[in-house]
């Protein structure tokens, strides 16, 4: 059977649920071989055996942290060439989008960014993408050179598939062009505790409506008592009232989670665009004509102030 | 000497508008009014404020794209820029990331740079990696997705802010920059700017001037095909209620029967 390579996006070592679901669309087309890079690499390959990986190509360098993409470009190129494999796939993180489009220009293959599934085809892997703010759905695939194809999360559920994931150093030889791009400084977050925004099974964000940086505690109040990722619209982070990197949208997350709350949020293109493939949507606005409503499964016309903690009331008792 | 920056503009169909896929599968220009790309507006106000604090630079917005996408450099022009590329082609009708990237990076070279800015993203195709391949086909340092940038003695500096952390980085010119819609507003275009902007410069250039051979490029010389666009269907029509005070009970009640709680 051929093999598949799944570059790894982990934290020194804990292996982030994309990469897992990765693994789920990795073995429809093959035998996933996984890349992981960096510090803590060799600990990923439990987590990756357990979910398919027949091997496990592991390097690490200072090179990785220190200087930007390029490094782990040189890495992956060095993976494609030992194993020859029917396909790359990565996650749709920036970075390793990133990664994704420079290995593609130096294999000459086409690429595929964002793709929400991925099956086995008669001419290579199909990849299913939204396009127009999720208005299409479209299939494509790739014609030239190896598919390398960047999957969004939560586009496959994480399935235990044990397998052998011997672990193998890689050797990386890094190119002159590695050290271009020097990281002088690196500011991890502050961990706020709840789940990370794209990766969640529930959201609730808030927009306009809430009306100030302050107001934001009901809406987290709400995300806690569900163990939900909290997110914003784009008018609410450009008042300054939620960080961006909460900012659900065409200019920040796309999300896809099995419920979406939106709190104040009228639903302009610029925000369905990054939420309107999510499975159940509920919304609370004052507005009985915000074009929120006509994504709705269930809507409440309200002040949210009202009703968001009567809510968070009704779930925390339910819940005990 | 003078700092040449060129910034990459692309005219996209609004996003705001009712946008459809053509009979070819590529984007249906016609239906729908185009524009300079919301999030290229950014790169272009970078350009302007480094060009400002720099002793002496001339930006050129390129783009790569139809007749109409004139309206992208004007509205470039109008902003501050000194001079416009166009690279038009009928063969260049279907081009993927790696077609227009191609032709990007000889125009580039063409032209001749110290620094190559890009916005984060279109806001059409939406992939956000084309200044990553800029960067390995011209093989200069990548410094993207960053909330603030500077330029000082040949060095570039900016803030990338990612998932997991936020990052300085650093890298000498010649290199490609890409900014986020975070790194500062757009300037409007002033009345003089828009009447400047008629006098600018444009280059047109086909894709014989920069060497590039029809198969190259274009949907025949793409390396993805699509295969089928299909509308979303709509999404069917939801319970609404009026919150009368026990709003948050009812909806408590329909995210129990779906199980959330």
């Amino acid at each position: 059977m051929a093999e598949v390579l799944v570059y790894v996006d982990h934290v020194d070592g804990a292996v982030r649920k994309p990469t897992l679901e990765l693994l789920t669309l990795a073995r429809r087309i093959g035998e996933p071989v996984a890349v992981a890079l960096g510090n803590g690499a060799a600990d990923t390959a439990a987590a990756l055996a357990e979910h398919g990986a027949v091997k496990v190509l592991t390097a690490d360098a200072p090179e990785f942290a220190d200087y930007l993409v390029v490094p782990k470009v040189d890495a992956l190129q060095a993976a494609y060439e030992a194993v020859s494999p029917a396909a790359v796939l990565l996650p749709s993180s920036a970075e390793a989008k990133e990664i994704a489009a420079r290995l593609a220009v130096r294999i000459k293959s086409g690429i595929i960014t964002d793709a929400i599934d991925l099956e086995a085809g008669d001419e290579g892997p199909v990849a299913t993408q939204s396009a127009f703010a999720a208005s299409y759905t479209t299939k494509s695939r790739i014609t030239q050179g190896t598919p390398v194809i960047t999957v969004k999360p939560n586009s496959a559920a994480v399935e235990a598939a044990p397998a052998a994931g011997a672990v193998e150093a890689l050797t990386v030889s890094f190119s002159e062009k590695a050290t271009g791009t020097k990281v002088v400084s690196r500011t991890p977050r502050e961990s706020t505790g709840r789940p990370e925004l794209t990766e969640a099974a529930i959201v609730v964000s808030g927009g306009r409506g809430v009306n100030g940086a302050e107001n934001f505690s009901v809406i987290e109040a709400l995300a806690d008592s569900l163990g939900a990722a909290v997110g914003a619209s784009r008018a609410a982070v450009d008042a300054g009232w939620y960080p961006h990197s909460n900012q659900v949208g065409q200019t920040g997350k796309s999300v896809s989670p099995q419920l979406y709350i939106a709190s104040g949020i009228s639903g302009a293109i610029q925000h369905r665009a990054g939420m309107q493939t999510s499975k159940t949507i509920v919304a609370i606005n004052k507005d009985a004509e915000a074009p929120i409503f006509d994504l709705v499964d269930y809507g409440v016309v309200g002040d949210l102030f009202e009703v968001v903690p009567a809510l968070t009331e009704e779930v925390k008792a339910r819940k005990g | 000497m003078s700092l040449r920056i060129v910034v990459c503009v692309k005219y996209v169909p609004d996003a705001t508008g009712d946008r459809h896929f053509a009979d070819d599968l590529t984007v249906d220009r016609d239906d729908v009014d185009g524009l300079l790309s919301e999030l290229d507006e950014y790169a272009v106000e970078q350009a302007l404020q480094i060009a400002d604090e720099a002793d002496d630079a001339e930006i050129t917005v390129l783009t790569v794209g139809p007749e109409d996408a004139k309206d992208a450099l004007r509205k470039a022009l109008s902003m501050g820029a000194d001079k416009a590329v166009h690279v038009e082609d009928d063969d260049l009708h279907g081009s993927d990331v790696m077609g227009t990237s191609l032709v990007l990076a000889k125009a580039i070279e063409k032209t001749g740079y110290d620094l190559v800015i890009c916005g984060m993203a279109s806001t059409d195709g939406v992939m956000g990696v084309l200044p990553a391949i800029l960067a390995e086909r011209l093989g200069v340092p990548q410094v993207t997705l960053l909330s603030e940038v500077s330029v000082e003695d040949g060095t570039v500096k900016g803030r990338r802010d990612g998932d997991a952390a936020s990052e300085q980085l650093e890298a000498a010119l010649p290199a490609v920059v890409s900014v986020t819609d975070q790194s500062g507003e757009a300037r409007y275009p002033s009345f003089k700017g828009i009447m400047a902007a008629k006098k600018k410069p444009v280059e047109a250039l086909e894709l014989d001037d920069l060497d590039i051979d029809a198969d190259e490029v274009g949907l025949a010389g793409a390396w993805t095909k699509v295969d089928s666009a299909t509308e979303r269907p709509a999404r069917t029509a939801g319970t609404i209620v009026k919150d009368e005070g026990e709003g948050g009970k009812q909806l408590a009640e329909f995210l129990a029967g779906q199980k959330f709680i």
